[in-house]
């Protein structure tokens, strides 16, 4: 007897047409990228044939390549010590404390998140020219660390705003220290973020061309050896590194996500994204 | 046995439900409910939280449809509608005013979605406001006025498009008790003078007595009584009806002969042979008059408690009852005490279910 | 509740990286943008105004930024348009996929920006997969030029690109909207449309101008998808910064640039900031 069932949960009929094809934009081009990724005939032409693996092949040979993965694990790596290590205390410090010049405090570390990254690089290049700094994997790991504080800060954040302050009330009332209930109590509960911010640090790291292209020095990041490549000419072996690069990203974020509704216990609602959406953190 | 009372007209009712049932996967919320409201009547459908008064209510607006059982309003099959389509208007439990709109835009909602001329919705917007007596606070938006407040917005938004049945889903339960008592007497009123009928959902069996023309019981989806709030009062038809409305004392009784016998108690009753179960109103239990037919007892007092007004005191029989007393005169009922009351007093009930 | 002492170990670490990484650069781009370059390639620390006098005088800097307002005002628009009907079919029209479609979205975000700028690049091309394909189904019969090395490309991609990034917070807007106002409004007589435009839209607005921010601000300042799928007519003005630190290395004038495309974009992130919080209702 449903005939009027759940008339709210209809939506109007070109709705879900139109998110099909919006879907199909997405991820088509992708698609395509790995498909080619195996055609014998290389990088263009339709439609493919000749399959083969042989592009996978000379990738794995490159050494050029693994170098370069090398180097940006390095960083990536080095990138997450760094943004944790100042975007833990720095969303604490936007969650808890008041002073004065929170509010730009609070605007300037969510900067370079909306910032093109050119200008968050080019600054950054100026600074170590004038510090007579010479360009190297530290001075992107420098960059990328910087960027990406405001990562950790808002998955933090987001975090501490979920803790009931009521818990670590108790545990002072029990008689813990603010040290002893930080580390009994806070950083327990804000587990499940920092490896969420960790995980996602690390890939946009491992992804990150735009200030790494600045602070380049003589070893190169995997995006930035593949822009190189770019620049030369088109072969199908990027095709293949991309796909590589596509299914890792995949599985990060879907073991993000897990950690995520392991957190939050359900249901996608986006809000972890507000503050990331608005750099405007309400203080 | 009290029987549920029909609607006072003699005319068809304006809303008929008819063996409404409703389940969410295996959990049954609403078993074979059927009622019919009147024009004009104030009805209350009063529960606990899980009776399925609020999914009722919601199949009655049309956010949620019936698993079985046909809802008609008006001569006409309403559950077929959508919302939008219904004549029906509801006073949502947190409000929900728009936040965006002022409180003249919020109440002009109704009329501006379905075109109406634009001084037409000026007038109107205007009496509605005035009946609710917000007026002053037309160009405020909802986050600046009170609950209180706002509850009246809510009330003028639903009452500006002329429904002919308004359905108003817990709208005091945010109020503190003060309010809520003077809101009450409010919506009588204000009920009075519309002359639209209401259907209000509650838990508060205070409230359901103060405002209605009838009360319906609902208790794990089954409804246990309608009637007016007197009858349901002093005639319950069934044990939750006598315990959940007002106290009562529940007598486990086994008749025969015409008289019941429930411990050291016995008195003349008209009730079948067998086991029955009565209820006893603390009221009507008074101390010793020697007034004719009335069955006597003594008992010593356990307890007492103030309550006000009154005060409730627990005595425990010969056979070991223990029965809660109502007295008016405070300090009077101590120690062994005689009382009395009358066979009539003792209502059958029936057992209920859950 | 916590102690001062706790508050400073707090709040000094971040503090100070914050003033050496971020502040320091910015005011020192600042002071570059008024210093010249030597013809010995040395930075001559010598104030003047001569960078932002050339960049006044020559026709080619306001093309070059009128351009790139352009293509991102319609990177915004296109972004919008895909990722607000997206969000609001998860937000209000979906039940049990919910998740799985919300992962699907927000996929493309964790894949790197190189490797889908790189994709168009191969699909685009003149040999590329979509010519191919039109010309082997006979609905062209030779290349469409258009395609790639065109303002156009660098829509298509940027587009492409940031489509999620205007989705999320349209739909973090969206899932914030109290369901019982959509029972209200349908329960006033409202049909889904009138519902949608009158109620869930206006609401939704802070999102849209979050999401709109990010998608413009951050396609202005590209520079890697002009320089792969530009072409000459799609040179935006980061390329021009790039040229300029790069071999011609003119550091003081690629800082003047730069300064003034910083201050435009704090300039549009604190006009949406004020916009957001005008729209917002609750």
């Amino acid at each position: 007897m449903d005939s009027v069932l759940r008339f709210e949960a209809r939506s109007p009929r070109w709705l879900p047409l139109y998110a099909t094809l919006v879907f199909a934009f997405l991820y088509l081009p992708i698609v395509v990228l790995m498909v080619y990724s195996f055609n014998g005939q290389g990088v263009g032409g339709f439609p493919p044939r000749d399959f083969t693996l042989n592009w996978y092949r000379l990738l794995f040979q490159d050494e050029a390549i693994w170098a370069a993965v090398l180097n940006s694990l390095v960083v990536a790596l080095a990138a997450v010590v760094i943004a944790l290590a100042l975007g833990l205390p720095a969303g604490l410090a936007l969650d808890r404390a008041n002073f004065p010049g929170k509010g730009i405090f609070r605007r300037l570390v969510l900067l370079p998140l909306v910032l093109p990254g050119i200008i968050t690089g080019l600054s950054l290049l100026m600074l170590f020219r004038e510090a007579e700094v010479k360009l190297s994997l530290i001075t992107i790991t420098l960059g990328h660390g910087t960027a990406l504080i405001s990562v950790a800060t808002t998955e933090v954040f987001a975090g501490l705003q979920k803790l009931e302050r009521a818990q670590e009330e108790a545990s002072l009332d029990l008689g813990a220290t603010y040290w002893q209930t930080f580390w009994r109590v806070t950083l327990p509960n804000l587990r499940l973020s920092i490896i969420g911010a960790a995980l996602l640090i690390f890939t946009l790291s491992m992804d990150e061309i735009a200030v790494s292209f600045f602070l380049i020095g003589r070893d190169n990041t995997l995006p930035l050896e593949i822009w190189g490549r770019l620049r030369r000419g088109i072969t199908p072996e990027i095709n293949a590194v991309s796909a590589i690069i596509f299914v890792f990203s995949l599985l990060a974020m879907v073991l993000w996500y897990r950690l995520r509704a392991g957190r939050e216990g359900g249901a996608a609602t986006g809000a972890e994204f507000l503050p990331v959406a608005e750099p405007s953190l309400s203080a | 046995m009290a029987a549920d009372t029909q609607p006072d007209e003699d005319s068809a009712p304006l809303l008929s439900i008819r063996s409404v049932s409703k389940q969410f996967g295996k959990h049954v919320v609403l078993n074979n409910i059927s009622l019919d409201v009147a024009e004009g009547e104030f009805l209350t459908i009063l529960g606990e939280s899980g009776s399925g008064k609020t999914t009722l209510l919601r199949i009655i607006a049309g956010f949620e449809s019936a698993s079985s059982g046909e809802v008609w309003m008006g001569g006409e099959r309403l559950d077929t509608l959508p919302p939008y389509q219904r004549r029906v208007n509801t006073v949502f439990q947190n409000y929900a005013l728009f936040p965006h709109l002022t409180v003249e835009e919020n109440v002009a909602y109704g009329p501006r979605v379905a075109r109406t001329p634009v001084d037409e919705i000026r007038s109107r917007v205007d009496e509605a406001l005035a009946k609710v007596q917000m007026q002053a606070f037309a160009k405020y938006k909802p986050s600046k006025i009170s609950g209180g407040q706002q509850q009246r917005v809510a009330l003028a938004r639903a009452l500006v498009n002329r429904p002919q049945l308004l359905l108003l889903d817990e709208p005091l339960s945010a109020l503190d008790a003060n309010l809520r008592r003077q809101m009450q007497m409010e919506l009588k009123t204000l009920q009075r003078e519309v002359g639209i009928t209401f259907i209000f959902v509650t838990h508060d069996q205070e409230e359901a007595m103060v405002m209605s023309d009838r009360i319906a019981l609902l208790h794990a989806g089954e409804l246990e009584q309608v009637a007016p709030p007197d009858e349901i009062y002093s005639r319950p038809a069934t044990s939750y009806a006598a315990q959940f409305i007002g106290h009562t004392n529940l007598l486990q009784a086994e008749v025969r002969n015409g008289m019941a016998k429930s411990g050291s108690l016995s008195w003349p009753t008209h009730t079948e042979e067998g086991k029955a179960l009565f209820s006893l109103r603390p009221e009507c239990i008074r101390p010793a008059h020697d007034t004719q037919n009335a069955t006597r007892f003594r008992a010593p007092v356990l307890d007492h408690a103030f309550h006000g007004a009154s005060e409730l005191v627990r005595v425990e029989t010969v056979g070991g009852q223990v029965l809660t007393v109502r007295t008016s005169q405070r300090g009077s009922l101590r120690g062994d005490v005689e009382l009395e009351f009358s066979p009539d007093d003792a209502v059958p009930v029936r057992e209920s279910g859950k | 509740m916590f102690s001062r002492a706790y508050k400073t170990a707090v709040t000094l670490p971040p503090l100070l990286w914050v003033a050496v990484f971020l502040l320091l650069p910015y005011a020192l781009m600042f002071a570059y943008s008024f210093w010249s370059v030597s013809s010995s390639q040395q930075i001559v620390h010598s104030w003047n105004l001569s960078n932002y006098a050339h960049l006044l005088s020559h026709e080619v800097y306001r093309q070059t930024l009128l351009r790139s307002a352009w293509i991102a005002a319609r990177v915004m628009v296109l972004s919008l348009l895909l990722g607000y009907p997206v969000a609001y079919l998860l937000s209000f029209h979906t039940r049990g996929r919910k998740n799985l479609l919300y992962q699907l979205v927000i996929i493309p975000l964790w894949v790197s920006y190189l490797v889908r700028a790189y994709a168009w690049k191969t699909i685009l091309g003149t040999d590329g997969v979509l010519n191919t394909l039109l010309q082997y189904s006979h609905l062209t019969s030779h290349p469409l030029q258009f395609l790639l090395y065109s303002p156009f490309a660098v829509v298509l991609t940027l587009t492409h690109i940031y489509t999620p990034f205007a989705f999320l917070p349209v739909y973090a807007a969206l899932e914030h909207i109290p369901r019982n106002l959509v029972e209200a409004s349908h329960d006033l007589g409202a049909s889904r449309l009138q519902t949608f435009w009158r109620v869930i839209f206006p609401l939704s607005i802070p999102g849209v101008i979050a999401g709109a921010t990010f998608a413009f601000v951050l396609s202005f300042g590209d520079f890697l998808a002009p320089q792969l799928l530009g072409g000459p007519s799609g040179i935006m003005i980061s390329n021009i910064v790039v040229n300029l630190f790069g071999a011609s290395y003119q550091w003081p004038l690629g800082a003047a640039i730069s300064f003034c495309m910083l201050a435009v974009v704090i300039g549009l992130l604190w006009l949406s900031d004020r916009l957001e919080r005008k729209w917002a209702f609750s």
